[in-house]
C-alpha cells in the first residue's frame, strides 16, 4: 500500500511539472508566432486604432512577463481567456462543446476494445490456425485504413442506405440525450473499429509473450483449466503493454476529434479548434491546446496507476 | 512390502513421443520404460537434448496437443493417463502428480501472492474455499521451512530469492499430497549450498509422504545423492537402468562411461601443483585417460594484473548494495585465479569493474603497468585488447545475424589490427586453435551447439591476442563431457599463449581441476584466497568449509554426506546509506593462503 501512495504522490508531484511546462509552451507559442495576432485577427482592413485597441483588449501591450503572469493566474483561476469571436468565455465554449467529444471517445474505446481483448487473446491462444490468420490480416487492412473514409463508408450503407442512423451532425440542441447519442453511433463504429486493430495486435503479441513463460506451465501443472491459465495467469501478465496501448488509443482519439467531427460534422472540441483556427481566434486556440494537454498528462498518469496496480514489480 | 507398496505408483510402458515437424511426425524419445514405487526416487539422467524434460512433461500430458504426440502406456496407479480426457488430467495435474520445474525464478507467477499461487492448488483439487485454504497453505510453508511464513503470505515471488522460491513450487506441488512427485532439474538454478537445503528438504517430505519421486537431472552428483535407481537417456533413447549403486560402480552402456568418467569430481587432482587436464574419454569405449598436469607457473614474474581495495557500490532508494567490497588480489602470466562463490556475491561485478563494464567506486585495478579505473577512452580502448572476457551464455552472447566469421575478425577490424583479407586468414587460425574447422567461418551461430559456440567465442576473445581473460562462468552453462573439453581447450591455450585467467565460477569440481589459486567470496568481500591445494585440502573459513561440503558427491556409496540444512535466506549486501564497513584482517594460514579473521 505504501508503495501505491509513494508512487502516487510522486506521479501527481510529476504531473504538475509537465502542466507547468505545458502552460509555459503554449504561451510561447501563441507569442512567437509570426504576425500580430491582432493586426492577423482585425485582417488587412483595419486601421492602426482599431489593432491598437485589440492589442489593449487583449492585453498584448503589457510587458511579456507580466502577460505570462496574468496567463497562468487566469488559469489558476479557471479562466482561460475570453474568445473574440464566440463572444463568451474559452471555458464556456469548451464546456458547450465537450459532451460530443467525450462520448465519441469513450464509446470508440469500449468497442474498441470489446472487439480487441477477445479477439487478440482468442487468436494468440489458437496461434497459427485459420482464425490467427484471417486476425492477422484483418487487423493490419483495419489499422491501414483512414478512420474517415471508413466513417464515409459507414455513412454510405447505414445513413444514406439503410437510413438507420443520421448521415451527420449532433441533433438540434433541443433533442433528448438518447437522441444525440443515435448521432454518435457511426462515428464510434468506425474509430472504433480502426482502433481495435492496433489494441487486437498488442494483446495477440503480448498474449504470446506470456503463454509460453514458466508460470503459465506451472499453472497447468497445478491442474488449473485451460480458461483459468489463459484469463488468470496469462492475462494478467500480458496487462501492462495493452493498458499502455489502451492509453496511447485514447490520447489519439482526443487528438483525431479534428478530423472526425469534421467528416461527421459533429460540434466538439475538434470542431472548435478548427473554426478558431480558420478565423485565428487565439484565446480559444491557446485554451484547446491546454485542456488536450492535460487530458493527454491525465491519461499517462491513469495508465501509470494502472501499471502499478498490475504488477506489484512495478515502481514508480 | 505390502501390496499397494509392490504396485508402481507410476509406470511407464514403452513411451514414444514425437514432434510435429515440417518432414512430418519426428521422435524425440523412444521406448521408455520406467517404474516408479511409492516412496522411492528414480532418476532420469542425460544431457541436453537427450529427451529428460520430454519424457516428464509426456508423463503429465503438458505436450501442446496438436504438435506433439504420445504413444505407449502411462500408468497412474493401473489408470492409462494416455487415455485420461481432459477434465480427469486436471484432477491428475497437482493432484495425485505434483510436479516442480528448473527455474524457480521464472515458474511462480510475478503478479500474484505467494499465498494465492499455493492456495490455488487447494482451492481446485480440494474443494477448499480461499478462506479455507489460507490456514492449510499456512501450514505448508512452515512444512517447506519458509522463515516468517506468516508475514510473507502475501508478498509476491520477487521478494523470494531462488531457493526460497523453489521451496514455494514444493509447498505447491505437494498441497494435495500426491502420490508421485516429478521434479524437473529442481535444483539447477541454485547455488550448491542452497541444493543441499531443497535436496534435504525433499527427502524428508518424501519420507513422510511415502511418494514416490521422479527425478530429472543433468548432475551425477545429485543422482548419487537422491535415486535409488537410475535411467540414463541419450539422444532420446533409453541407455541404461538399473540400481544406482551398480550404474555407478559397473555402468554397462559405453555411452553411461564416458558420462561417469567425464563428471568434474572434488578431490582428484592427487599432489598436483598446477591445473590439470580433464580425463580423455574414449567415445568408443567410454574408457577415460587421466589428464595430465599443466606446467607449473615460474613463481617470480611480475603480476599481470594487480587489484587493490577495489570496491563496487550500486546506490539505490533506501540504501546502497556493496556489491564489492575492499577486494584486493593479483594475477601473474600464465596463471588461473579463481573467484568462486555463490550469486550476488560480487564475483561477476568483479570481473566486470576489472574490465571497466561497470565503475568502481572506489581502489585500483592495474593492468600492465596501468590504473584502469582511471584510463581515459583511448587508454582504455589500449587496455581492451590486452584484456578480454569470455561469458557465460553462449547462445545470448553471440549475434544471431553474423557469421561467426565476422564475429571473431570484428575485434581486430575494430581495432584497426589488420585488412579485411588478412582477417580471413587469421579468423581461420583461429578456429583451428579452439578445434574447429575453418570452414565453419561462413556459418551462422544457430548452427552450432553450446559448447561450440563457446569455443567461437573463446576465438573471438584470442584474436586481439590478449594477455589476460575474465572468464565469467564460461563452462558453467555446458553439459558434462562438453565442459570437460572446454575446460582442457582452455588449459590447452593457457599454457600455449601464457594466459591468466580470472575465472569466475560456482562449480568448485572445475574449479579445483582448473585453478592454480582460488579466492573464495561471500558477500562481496573475499574471505579466504590461497593456493588451490590449500583452499580445497585446509579451508579455513566457515563459509569455505560449507561451499565445499555442499557440493554433491558422484558416489551413491558417500550418500547423506551432504552439509545439514541452514535455511536461511542469503544475507543480503544491501546496507542502509552512510554504512562504513568494519576493516577487515586476514591471517596468514601458509605462505599465501589467507583467510579472513572473524569480526571482533
Amino acid at each position: 500500500m505504501a508503495r501505491i501512495v509513494r508512487a502516487l504522490l510522486k506521479r501527481l508531484g510529476g504531473m504538475a511539472i509537465v502542466l507547468a511546462l505545458v502552460v509555459t509552451v503554449v504561451f510561447v507559442i501563441v507569442r512567437v508566432t509570426p504576425g500580430d495576432p491582432a493586426a492577423v485577427m482585425l485582417g488587412s482592413d483595419a486601421t492602426p486604432e482599431d489593432i491598437a485597441e485589440l492589442r489593449t483588449k487583449m492585453g498584448l501591450d503589457a510587458p511579456l512577463i507580466a502577460q505570462y503572469g496574468q496567463f497562468v493566474l487566469g488559469i489558476l483561476q479557471g479562466d482561460l481567456g475570453q474568445s473574440i469571436f464566440l463572444d463568451q468565455p474559452v471555458t464556456s465554449a469548451l464546456a458547450a462543446r465537450a459532451e460530443p467529444t467525450f462520448f465519441l471517445t469513450l464509446f470508440s474505446i469500449l468497442i474498441a476494445v470489446a472487439i480487441a481483448l477477445p479477439v487478440g487473446i482468442f487468436s494468440a491462444v489458437k496461434r497459427g490456425t485459420l482464425f490467427d490468420q484471417v486476425v492477422v490480416t484483418l487487423t493490419m487492412v483495419a489499422a491501414s485504413v483512414p478512420s474517415f473514409w471508413l466513417g464515409l463508408m459507414l455513412i454510405q450503407v447505414f445513413a444514406v442506405g439503410q437510413g438507420w442512423f443520421p448521415a451527420s451532425g449532433y441533433g438540434a440542441p433541443d433533442t433528448t440525450f438518447l437522441e444525440r447519442l443515435h448521432h454518435l453511433v457511426l462515428p464510434a463504429v468506425a474509430l472504433g473499429i480502426v482502433n481495435s486493430a492496433l489494441i487486437t495486435r498488442f494483446t495477440r503479441a503480448a498474449m504470446l509473450d506470456v503463454l509460453g513463460d514458466d508460470y503459465v506451465r506451472t499453472a497447468r501443472a497445478k491442474g488449473a483449466s485451460e480458461r483459468r491459465v489463459i484469463l488468470k495467469h496469462a492475462l494478467k501478465n500480458a496487462l501492462i503493454p495493452i493498458i499502455t496501448v489502451i492509453g496511447l488509443s485514447i490520447a489519439m482519439l482526443v487528438a483525431g476529434a479534428v478530423v472526425t467531427e469534421t467528416v461527421f460534422g459533429l460540434p466538439g472540441v475538434g470542431n472548435l479548434v478548427v473554426s478558431a483556427v480558420l478565423r485565428r481566434d487565439y484565446p480559444v486556440i491557446q485554451g484547446t491546446l491546454l485542456v488536450v494537454a492535460a487530458i493527454y498528462v491525465l491519461i499517462n498518469f491513469i495508465v501509470d496507476m494502472l501499471y502499478i496496480l498490475v504488477d506489484p514489480r512495478v515502481r514508480l | 512390502m505390502t501390496d499397494t507398496a509392490k504396485r508402481p505408483v507410476l509406470s511407464v510402458e514403452n513411451l514414444t513421443t514425437s514432434f510435429k515437424t515440417a518432414e512430418g511426425w519426428r521422435a524425440v524419445i523412444r521406448d521408455i520404460n520406467v517404474e516408479v514405487n511409492a516412496g522411492e526416487t528414480v532418476a532420469i539422467v542425460g544431457e541436453s537434448g537427450s529427451g529428460k524434460s520430454v519424457t516428464a512433461l509426456s508423463t503429465m500430458r503438458l505436450l501442446p496437443a496438436g504438435r506433439a504426440r504420445c504413444e505407449g502406456r502411462i500408468l497412474l496407479e493401473g489408470r492409462d493417463l494416455l487415455h485420461a480426457s481432459e477434465a480427469e488430467m486436471r484432477a491428475v495435474r497437482g493432484g495425485v502428480i505434483g510436479m516442480i520445474f528448473q527455474e524457480p525464478m521464472t515458474s511462480l507467477n510475478p503478479v500474484f501472492t505467494i499465498g494465492n499461487q499455493i492456495a490455488e492448488a487447494l482451492v481446485l483439487h480440494r474443494d477448499l474455499s480461499w478462506k479455507a485454504a489460507e490456514a492449510e497453505v499456512l501450514r505448508l510453508m512452515e512444512r517447506v521451512r519458509i522463515p516468517a511464513a506468516k508475514s510473507r503470505l502475501n508478498e509476491y515471488p520477487h521478494k523470494f530469492s531462488g531457493g526460497m522460491r523453489q521451496r514455494v513450487m514444493i509447498a505447491m506441488a505437494l498441497a494435495c499430497r500426491p502420490k508421485l512427485l516429478i521434479a524437473d532439474e529442481p535444483t539447477t538454478a541454485l547455488d550448491v549450498t542452497v541444493q543441499a537445503e531443497i535436496l534435504h528438504l525433499l527427502r524428508e517430505l518424501q519420507r513422510e509422504e511415502n511418494m514416490g519421486v521422479l527425478f530429472i537431472t543433468h548432475d551425477m552428483g545429485v543422482v548419487a545423492e537422491v535415486a535409488d535407481r537410475t535411467l540414463v537417456m541419450f539422444r532420446g533413447d533409453m541407455i541404461e537402468t538399473g540400481p544406482t549403486p551398480e550404474i555407478f560402480a559397473a555402468p554397462k552402456a559405453v555411452y553411461t562411461r564416458a558420462l561417469l568418467a567425464s563428471i568434474p569430481r572434488l578431490g582428484t587432482m592427487g599432489d598436483a601443483a598446477a591445473p590439470r587436464r580433464f580425463p580423455e574419454v574414449d567415445p568408443a569405449s567410454g574408457m577415460a585417460t587421466e589428464g595430465r598436469v599443466t606446467e607449473p607457473v615460474p613463481a617470480d614474474v611480475a603480476p599481470i594484473l594487480t587489484v587493490e581495495k577495489l570496491s563496487v557500490r550500486f546506490a539505490l532508494p533506501h540504501g546502497q548494495i556493496h556489491a564489492v567490497e575492499d577486494v584486493s588480489f593479483d594475477l601473474r602470466p600464465g596463471e588461473t585465479l579463481s573467484l568462486v562463490g555463490e550469486s550476488g556475491c560480487g564475483k561477476s561485478t568483479t570481473g566486470r569493474a576489472i574490465m571497466r563494464l561497470v565503475d568502481p567506486s572506489a581502489g585500483s585495478v592495474v593492468i600492465g603497468g596501468q590504473d584502469v579505473t582511471k584510463a581515459g577512452t583511448g587508454a582504455l580502448r589500449a587496455m581492451r585488447r590486452t584484456s578480454q572476457m569470455i561469458f557465460q551464455d553462449p547462445f545470448a552472447s553471440l549475434n544471431p545475424r553474423i557469421t561467426i566469421g565476422s564475429a571473431i575478425a570484428e575485434p581486430m577490424l575494430a581495432h584497426g589490427l589488420m585488412g579485411r583479407r588478412e582477417a580471413k586468414e587469421r579468423v581461420a587460425e583461429l578456429l583451428e586453435q579452439v578445434g574447429l574447422s575453418a570452414a565453419m567461418a561462413d556459418r551462422h551461430p544457430h548452427e552450432f551447439s553450446g559448447g561450440q559456440r563457446q569455443r567461437i567465442s573463446i576465438a573471438r576473445a584470442l584474436a586481439l591476442e590478449p594477455t589476460f581473460i575474465v572468464a565469467d562462468e564460461a563452462v558453467s552453462a555446458l553439459d558434462v563431457t562438453v565442459k570437460a573439453q572446454v575446460s582442457n581447450l582452455l588449459l590447452d591455450l593457457q599454457e600455449k599463449h601464457r594466459l591468466a585467467y580470472l575465472f569466475i565460477s560456482h562449480d568448485m569440481a572445475v574449479v579445483e581441476r582448473v585453478s592454480h589459486r582460488v579466492a573464495v567470496m561471500f558477500l562481496g568481500e573475499i574471505v579466504e584466497i590461497g593456493p588451490r591445494a590449500a583452499i580445497f585440502d585446509n579451508p579455513q573459513h566457515a563459509y569455505t568449509r560449507r561451499l565445499i561440503s555442499a557440493v554433491p558427491i558422484p558416489d551413491p556409496a558417500r550418500r547423506g554426506q551432504l552439509n545439514p540444512p541452514l535455511n536461511e535466506e542469503i544475507k543480503s549486501p544491501l546496507r542502509p546509506h552512510g554504512y562504513v564497513p568494519p576493516k577487515r584482517a586476514y591471517r596468514e594460514v601458509s605462505p599465501g593462503h589467507f583467510v579472513q579473521e572473524a569480526a571482533a
